[in-house]
């Protein structure tokens, strides 16, 4: 519980409106879009300003409060849950866009900007913003630099870290550090800006953002390919990226998944084919309609039983709200929904497919998978109920044989969802005990009191690996 | 005690449902407009679900959290795990209802308009008469001069300043029996949904609905002992007295023994609509429910497939479409207005900006929440009016009032009108 006098200090701070403590506000930032995640915090504080940020650090850092800092809440890893209850610090109320810079090519946002209304508002000039991850519509930009969001456009264009070119932050003493600029290139000490991306609201607290634009591709066509077997649909990827042709979207979605897809959306999807690639690519139309030609023709080659081209701009949009949905539509075939994003390089494409496929059967569960087959990576989605424990128990240990294989095959534990809570018993796996060190030691550097999101990343106890026995 | 209401009567299964995504708020007008999380479904179902789980005591503000709700349902349409969250908020309000102490005035004019009147036609017509008497006998332009009105909130005043004529008789009276025929082979045989305060406020725009489906080819049933739909009484937390009107209405349509049950308003559209799960607990009525709730159709749907607009006049206008939460987010009615304006020959059909957003208007929402429904009327007719429109349409008597009110607010009095689409389509197809 915090002293009222810590209370009294906050409200100063950001006035009586932007400081929570009646019930329903600490219920209603108890949770994210994690499932079986919630704790409530001491008291949710909503800042205006870099500078209130500031303040609330310092009465933070006086008292020993832990601050988790928020967006939209709609991370996948228990980012934003304050285990250990204190301050949720929720930026929506940051939500300007600060200056379009069409001579650099530079857009400079305040954190709690919507991800989605940075795509419009450079769109809208003719410049480009590429990072999309799934939950744009909702996500906060300060959100996606926390967790170095992914999404659909990740192989051609890269992830979130790929276009943040500086950075304001408020450290944990309350000081205020600008990373990089509207610069390309910058070497000037260790690359702090980098550093914060991804760090998950662990090292520092960012309050405005500059991003890279580039121009917005001309035209963008995308393709259906059905295949009867995911290994042709794997090396159909594998084919197309070895003709030196780089797609801006290269999905993928299994059985499973195809079916609820279509259930959800009826756009015509068969339903019995046992993979369907999603291929898109933008650009100048020549090369677009050039690439696409090859990529039909490769498709065919791996004996595709059929290759659907939308024509219109609205048969392409279906087709990829269709994808877009693949998770939500999924979530409505039990009460709990548990999404991953295991990470392999992506010529171990069908072997971890395989290996997922194996793995959920051998358990008996139910598990989707779809995802960015073009980098690798996955989404294998567990359908379940959290109100059964010992089914639970089983989606948990076949997760662990998941992340086991994914690593084994040279991948990762989690491509685009971050650790937070719920990878944080895995990431010694990933990184080894020496990596664990170096980490903790970044983490003590910057934040010596551990007072931002506290218990993220750095799980109490590592898990044991699992022994997998195959037959 | 609240908290025992709640247990019982919200549905577990979907409060559970909800894997907190988020992709309702964006559609969500109060969490647009306050930017906080316990003002979204999201953050509402989280309080529900808070309270059933015992985590929380629903207190004062989860109450007025629960009535800040416009009941508007954009979310549900874009719900990825389709949980039905206009169940769930009228769940929420039933047991809040249940044991809620109101003053005695609330009270008493709860009872007078959810029991002794909304669900006794005969006396929304007496109040009609009463309502005429007052605007056409030179009372209502006196009471203005007086200014007496203006100890009236300003809402009311608006609502008072754009009232439309009042009728004493409803539809049947009019046509003169509940058997209307079609004009030339009739195509269906089809009930008509006269609504309460429709039949009484909106009395041409049920005979011109009359009119047009006749002309279409349908033999118009106006099933007698029909009552209103229970929609503001679902709303408002009375579903057992919705209940009981769904019965009605039931039995009265299963006797008309009709095709299709057409109905004029969004709002008790998806109301009848769903019926079937209103009534799914009553062994009794479940099967005629869903009878009756499969054969139900908003005019536009039945207008869309007979019309021929090339016979229309031409209407040399801008028109603009605002649409009704219920039609669109309930009924799942969207294509069939837009494609019949913009049938209209000669006419200019604009999309307006937004216009699947709640205006604000919601049953009584702008008469109990006038500070949230009108921040959303003033930023809807920001829209409004960079449409430029001569002609706003709606298809809901709720918000076509207001419409009206906002286009006198606005000052757009003189520039636009706001019509219901039936009452357009009326005028474009008219034989003189």
């Amino acid at each position: 519980m915090l002293l009222e006098s810590i209370r009294e200090e906050l409200r100063a701070i950001v006035g009586e409106k932007n400081c929570l403590d009646k019930q329903e506000a600490l219920v209603a930032y108890s949770y994210d879009a994690t499932p079986m995640q919630q704790a409530l915090p001491d008291v949710v504080v909503l800042p205006k300003s870099t500078a209130e940020v500031q303040q609330v650090m310092r009465v933070a850092a006086r008292h020993h409060i832990p601050i988790v800092t928020r967006g939209a809440g709609s991370n996948l890893c228990g980012g934003t849950i304050p285990v250990g209850g204190g301050i949720v610090l929720v930026l929506g109320r940051m939500n300007q866009i600060l200056e379009i810079d069409e001579q650099n090519l530079t857009i400079t946002v305040q954190p709690g900007v919507r991800t989605v209304d940075i795509h419009q508002a450079v769109e809208a000039l003719g410049l480009f913003y590429p990072p999309d991850p799934g939950s744009m519509v909702i996500s906060t930009i300060g959100g996606n630099i926390a967790l170095n969001s992914g999404g659909l456009r990740g192989l051609k264009y890269g992830t979130t870290k790929d276009y943040v070119l500086g950075l304001e932050a408020v450290l944990p003493n309350g000081e205020v550090i600008r990373t990089g600029g509207k610069l390309m290139k910058d070497v000037a000490g260790y690359d702090l800006t980098k550093l914060l991306v991804g760090s998950e609201g662990t090292l520092a607290i960012i309050t405005e953002a500059i991003l890279k634009l580039i121009p917005k591709p001309q035209t963008q066509r995308v393709m259906l390919a059905m295949f009867a077997d995911m290994a042709q649909a794997a090396r159909s990827v594998s084919d197309i990226i070895a003709n030196r042709i780089i797609p801006g979207t290269l999905e993928f979605l299994d059985q499973g998944t195809i079916r609820v897809v279509e259930d959800f959306k009826q756009i015509g999807l068969p339903t019995d084919v046992a993979a369907i690639l999603l291929i898109g690519q933008d650009g100048e139309p020549q090369t677009v309609d050039r690439d696409m030609e090859q990529i039909a023709a490769i498709c065919q080659k791996n004996d595709a039983v059929q290759i659907k081209v939308a024509t219109t701009a609205e048969e392409a949009d279906e087709v990829m709200t269709a994808r877009r949905s693949a998770l939500a539509a999924l979530s409505r075939m039990r009460p709990t929904t548990i999404l991953e994003d295991a990470t392999v390089p992506r010529a171990a494409i069908a072997p971890m497919v395989a290996a997922i496929q194996e793995i959920t059967d051998r358990y008996g569960l139910q598990i989707c998978t779809f995802g960015h087959a073009g980098d690798g990576n996955l989404h294998p989605t567990c359908m379940t109920d959290a109100r059964n424990t010992e089914e639970i128990e089983r989606v948990e240990h076949a997760f662990e044989e998941i992340f086991t294989a994914a690593i084994d095959l040279g991948g990762t534990i989690t491509g685009e969802h971050g650790v937070g809570i719920v990878k944080a018993p895995y990431l010694e796996w990933k990184v080894g005990a020496a990596g664990m060190e170096v980490m903790k030691g970044i983490k003590h550097a910057f934040d010596p009191h551990n007072l931002l999101n506290p218990d993220k990343m750095f799980a109490k106890q590592s898990r044991n690996r699992v022994v997998v026995q195959r037959a | 005690m609240l908290k025992e209401a709640l247990v019982n009567k919200l549905d577990y299964d979907e409060l559970s449902n909800c894997m907190r995504c988020g992709f309702c708020q964006p559609a969500c007008p109060t969490f647009r407009e306050t930017g906080y999380e316990a003002a979204s479904p999201r953050g509402r179902i989280a309080l529900m679900k808070a309270v059933a789980d015992g985590v929380m005591e629903p207190d004062k503000d989860f109450v007025d959290q629960m009535n800040l709700c416009l009941g508007c349902r954009a979310c549900e349409p874009v719900c990825p795990a389709g949980v039905p969250y206009g169940q769930l908020i009228e769940q929420t309000r039933e047991a809040i209802e249940e044991v809620q102490e109101h003053p005695w005035w609330v009270k008493a004019v709860r009872k007078l308009a959810f029991f002794h009147l909304f669900p006794h036609q005969k006396r929304m017509y007496q109040l009609g008469g009463l309502l005429r008497f007052y605007q056409r006998s030179g009372v209502q332009k006196a009471i203005r001069k007086l200014g007496v009105l203006s100890i009236l909130p300003k809402q009311m005043r608006e609502m008072e300043a754009i009232m439309p004529e009042a009728s004493g008789k409803g539809i049947v009276d009019f046509f003169g029996g509940t058997i209307i025929p079609a004009v030339g082979e009739r195509k269906y045989r089809v009930g008509m949904f006269h609504g309460c305060i429709m039949d009484v406020l909106f009395n041409e725009t049920n005979r011109n609905t009359v009119q047009l489906l006749s002309e279409a080819g349908c033999e118009v049933i106006i099933a007698p002992d029909q009552v209103c739909c229970g929609a503001l009484h679902a709303h408002s937390g009375e579903r057992e007295q919705a209940r009981n009107l769904a019965r009605k209405n039931v039995a009265a349509f299963h006797k008309a023994d009709v095709d299709i049950i057409v109905s004029n308003a969004g709002g008790c559209g998806a109301m009848l609509q769903e019926y079937d799960h209103l009534l799914a607990e009553d062994a009794e009525w479940q099967e005629k429910a869903q009878w009756f709730a499969s054969r139900v159709k908003d005019i536009s749907e039945v207008l869309a497939l007979r019309v021929e607009p090339k016979a229309w006049q031409s209407l040399p206008q801008r028109i603009t479409y605002q649409s009704s939460c219920h039609l669109r987010n309930g009924m799942k009615v969207t294509k069939e207005p837009v494609n019949l304006l913009q049938a209209i020959p000669g006419a200019t059909y604009v999309q307006l900006r937004e216009g699947d957003r709640c205006c604000g208007s919601a049953g009584i929402y702008n008469l109990v929440q006038p500070e949230m429904a009108g921040s959303l009327l003033d930023e809807k007719m920001g829209h409004v009016a960079a449409t430029q429109a001569d002609i706003l349409v709606t298809s809901n008597p709720g918000c076509l009032l207001q419409m009206k009110a906002g286009i006198h607010r606005a000052g757009l009095e003189g520039k636009m009108e706001a019509v219901h689409i039936v009452d357009l389509l009326a005028r474009v197809s008219s034989k003189q």
